[in-house]
């Protein structure tokens, strides 16, 4: 097909090619990604072939200071004159043995290495009044992945120290100096400034995201739930179970509820992603049209939404879509309804109730949003639609949607994954009510994926079933973003609408 | 690409009684009057209904707020205006012995100042190293933080509790632990002010450079005063976030009353406690948890609007 025949196609027809396109180029995607897998792979092999070859030469070639490096980290760069670098090796070394081979066996990283692959095997029991604690296959677990950690930062670090010496011993040779302590701590200040910048927020993506993201993975390969709670249960490892369960195709388990909850959360992101992108956008050509006065004055209105905290106005929002709330019985006392109406207790009338008070909480943001990007659409534009005939409608088919889609692609597609996660819209409103016998786990009509997750974590405490959830929110998270990435233009092509 | 036509913005009329050369709007852009009036006067009408509905909530927040506790208690009641106006409410809060409500608020306000100063401090290093810097392993963690930015947040909260409960900083150590948990992974928001650093002309730095200032000079004092915008921005997100802050906060202060923020105190007295007595007590609460946000957010709107909108375009 040439861009010409593409071109005569309508925008229906154009979005199915490109949707289409996907699937077409999906299998070769995968190949692709298989392919580069197992270049990765190849080059990964290769590397540590490499690295290896380098640690005998280094060994053969070098002299007693870089042989006993080998040994006692630090020992070279000391021996040379680099006490900071050396300290700092020699430090590292004396933490890490301290760490894996700590006299009390209990919380040593080598007992927590050996435990990990049944998460503990001695039952916590009870001595007459006395509770004799066995494994506890929480820590074993969380301390077994730290530990796992600590051996790769360790590795890596003993290369880079047996690394040091070959250079130093190289320079030294062909007459250089070696940098001093203060030159090293200079350097963090210029070139290598990167390294202090990032140094702490590395630290700590890594231990409260990386580490407990990693964690929670595992978990969902365990039994990890109320009837195993560490210290006095023990839990351990059951492979693909918790995925079967809930994924299972049987109408009466997790499985059927599951798909409940997804097909919701989809429909939920769906409408609170384009109905308020587009009344906001409406909102925003409104505020800014020509001739309308006290401009600030509206957007600050819509702006007090943003600025008070959710939980005072979700809350108060949901009591008074109360069943005694301000909306039914105002509407009660004008005579308009007979009976309170069912806003919170009927699944279809709560789930329109918050998209409805969701479009209240959205507008604003796309008001401001539009706002921003509205003003850079080039005035001429208008100019020349208007001379041609164009009415307001047209103007705004053929000048302003294409444009504002064309900016806020990604940010459609931020904002769609962020309602999928929409935890404080759903939890504050509706806790997922109302709740159905229909529905396993405590879920409700307008439960989302991350909230029923939250149920389960905080009310059931089903930890595996959790984590579990949490990879397949992960799943749809990355499916949806890798489709539309695929079809925004202005990921594709930067340069088409100029 | 069509050659553009040129519109003459007016047309020169002769008029030849008075003897004189006239300059009149040619006929599309003379203002069609009557029919543009109509369409302003539904606009208003429009935006009139609008803020009524964006603000009635806070109007009758604050109505219930100011009704008595002594003699109109109770959750909902089938009038707005108060019978009888009164303070008892924010008396109450402010003074009673058995309400934790300052004690509350004191904790809220101590973890949005440091979240403000650290979480601050941790995203502009961020944001400004994957800018600005260029080394190996940077497109890598970009890539890492986006994967990682897929998983639910809260996935990792029972880890992080114990993770917590180890350095002793729940229940009672629940307000260092909640800044703990807000700053430690805040360097992964680093989008917003990352794009606003990409907009900085690189030239800048070269000639710091070439006069001899480190990286971390050129940082400390060509860049920052440039980016005044973007701190206030973060700095403004950062405080703001702890207020509304429900769920982590909930989970790390479980059962422990005074080492709760203001949103899980007042959420239990919606929800879990005698919410028919203490509905009143509530609004009067989230009066004043939201005033002072709302009067710093409004002081604050330019900057807000500038990251948001940057953010948005950004992606």
């Amino acid at each position: 097909m040439t861009d010409l025949e593409y071109f005569k196609l309508s925008k229906p027809e154009k979005m199915l090619r490109s949707v289409g396109g996907f699937f077409a180029r999906l299998p070769g995607t995968i190949w692709n990604g298989i392919k580069k897998l197992g270049l990765f792979i190849v080059s990964l092999v290769r590397g540590i072939g490499t690295n290896l070859a380098d640690l005998v030469a280094t060994f053969k070639d070098g002299d007693w200071k870089t042989r006993l490096s080998y040994l006692i980290m630090g020992f070279g760069s000391c021996a040379r004159g680099q006490w900071g670098r050396g300290i700092l090796f020699f430090l590292f070394q004396t933490v890490f043995n301290l760490y894996m081979f700590f006299p009390n066996a209990q919380f040593s990283g080598c007992y927590y290495l050996g435990k990990l692959s049944t998460l503990g095997t001695i039952e916590t029991y009870k001595e007459g009044r006395r509770t004799v604690y066995g494994d506890n296959s929480f820590f074993i677990l969380l301390y077994g992945v730290l530990t796992l950690f600590f051996i790769v930062a360790f590795i890596y670090t003993w290369r880079m120290n047996v690394k040091q010496n070959r250079i130093s011993e190289q320079l030294l040779k062909s007459g250089h100096k070696l940098k001093t302590t203060k030159d090293d701590v200079a350097s963090l200040m210029d070139e290598q400034f990167h390294k202090t910048m990032l140094a702490l927020p590395t630290l700590g993506v890594t231990i409260f995201t990386i580490l407990p993201i990693l964690f929670m993975i595992l978990v969902a390969f365990t039994n990890f739930d109320a009837t195993h709670q560490p210290p006095s249960k023990l839990f351990t490892w059951v492979g693909w179970d918790n995925f079967k369960q809930l994924l299972s195709t049987d109408t009466t388990s997790y499985g059927d509820t599951f798909r409940h909850v997804l097909l919701w959360t989809l429909i939920w992101a769906f409408f609170a992603t384009f109905l308020n992108y587009f009344l906001g956008m409406l909102v925003a050509i409104m505020i800014n049209k020509k001739g309308i006065k006290l401009k600030k004055m509206w957007r600050t209105i819509l702006v007090m939404t943003i600025a008070i905290p959710q939980f005072v106005s979700l809350l108060y929002v949901s009591k008074m879509f109360a069943a005694d709330g301000l909306i039914n019985t105002y509407l009660m006392k004008w005579g308009w309804i007979s009976s309170p109406l069912p806003f919170w207790t009927d699944p279809t009338w709560a789930r329109v109730t918050i998209i409805v008070i969701n479009v209240w909480i959205g507008i604003p943001y796309l008001m401001l949003i539009a706002t921003g990007i509205l003003m850079n659409i080039p005035a001429d534009l208008y100019e020349s639609a208007r001379i041609d005939g164009a009415n307001a409608f047209q103007m705004y088919k053929k000048i302003t949607l294409p444009y504002m889609l064309f900016v806020t692609g990604p940010y459609l597609l931020t904002s769609f994954t962020g309602n999928i996660n929409n935890f404080n819209v759903i939890f504050l409103l509706s806790q997922g009510k109302p709740l159905s016998l229909q529905l396993s786990g405590n879920a409700g009509y307008t439960d989302l994926l991350i909230t029923w997750l939250y149920k389960m974590t905080v009310n059931d405490t089903n930890y595996k079933l959790a984590a579990v959830m949490g990879i397949l929110v992960f799943v749809v998270t990355a499916v949806i973003n890798l489709i539309v990435y695929n079809m925004i233009p202005s990921v594709k092509n930067e340069e088409d609408f100029q | 690409m069509s050659e553009k036509k040129q519109i003459p913005e007016v047309d020169i009329v002769v008029d030849h009684e008075a003897g004189v050369i006239r300059e009149v709007k040619p006929e599309h852009l003379r203002s069609k009057s009557g029919h543009e009036r109509r369409i302003n006067t539904s606009i208003y009408a429009v935006l009139i209904l609008i803020s009524v509905i964006w603000l009635a909530p806070f109007v009758f927040l604050v109505f219930q707020s100011f009704r008595s506790y002594a003699t109109e208690s109770g959750a909902m009641v089938a009038y707005l205006l108060p019978k009888q106006w009164s303070l008892d409410n924010y008396i109450w809060l402010l003074t009673d012995p058995s309400s934790k409500f300052l004690r509350w608020y004191g904790n809220t306000l101590i973890v949005a100042i440091f979240c403000a100063v650290l979480q601050t401090f941790m995203v502009l290093s961020v944001s400004y190293t994957l800018s600005r810097l260029r080394f190996r392993g940077r497109k890598l963690i970009m890539n890492v933080v986006l994967v990682l930015g897929m998983f639910p947040g809260f996935l990792t909260m029972i880890t992080l509790y114990f993770l917590l409960k180890q350095l002793g900083l729940t229940q009672a150590g629940a307000v260092p632990g909640m800044i703990l948990i807000y700053v430690a992974s805040s360097g992964m928001g680093y989008y917003i002010s990352k794009g606003f650093f990409d907009t900085i002309p690189k030239s800048l730095d070269e000639s710091a450079r070439i006069d001899g200032a480190t990286r971390a000079q050129v940082f400390r004092m060509i860049i920052m005063p440039l980016a005044k915008p973007i701190v206030i921005y973060t700095v403004l997100m950062a405080f703001m976030a702890p207020w509304g802050d429900y769920v982590f906060a909930s989970y790390i202060a479980f059962g422990s009353e005074p080492n709760y923020n203001v949103a899980v105190g007042l959420y239990q007295w919606v929800n879990v406690a005698d919410y028919q007595g203490f509905f009143t007590r509530f609004c009067a609460g989230g009066v004043l948890v939201a005033v002072p946000i709302t009067a710093l957010f409004l002081a604050l709107q330019k900057y807000y609007v500038e990251g948001v909108t940057g953010g948005a375009v950004k992606g």
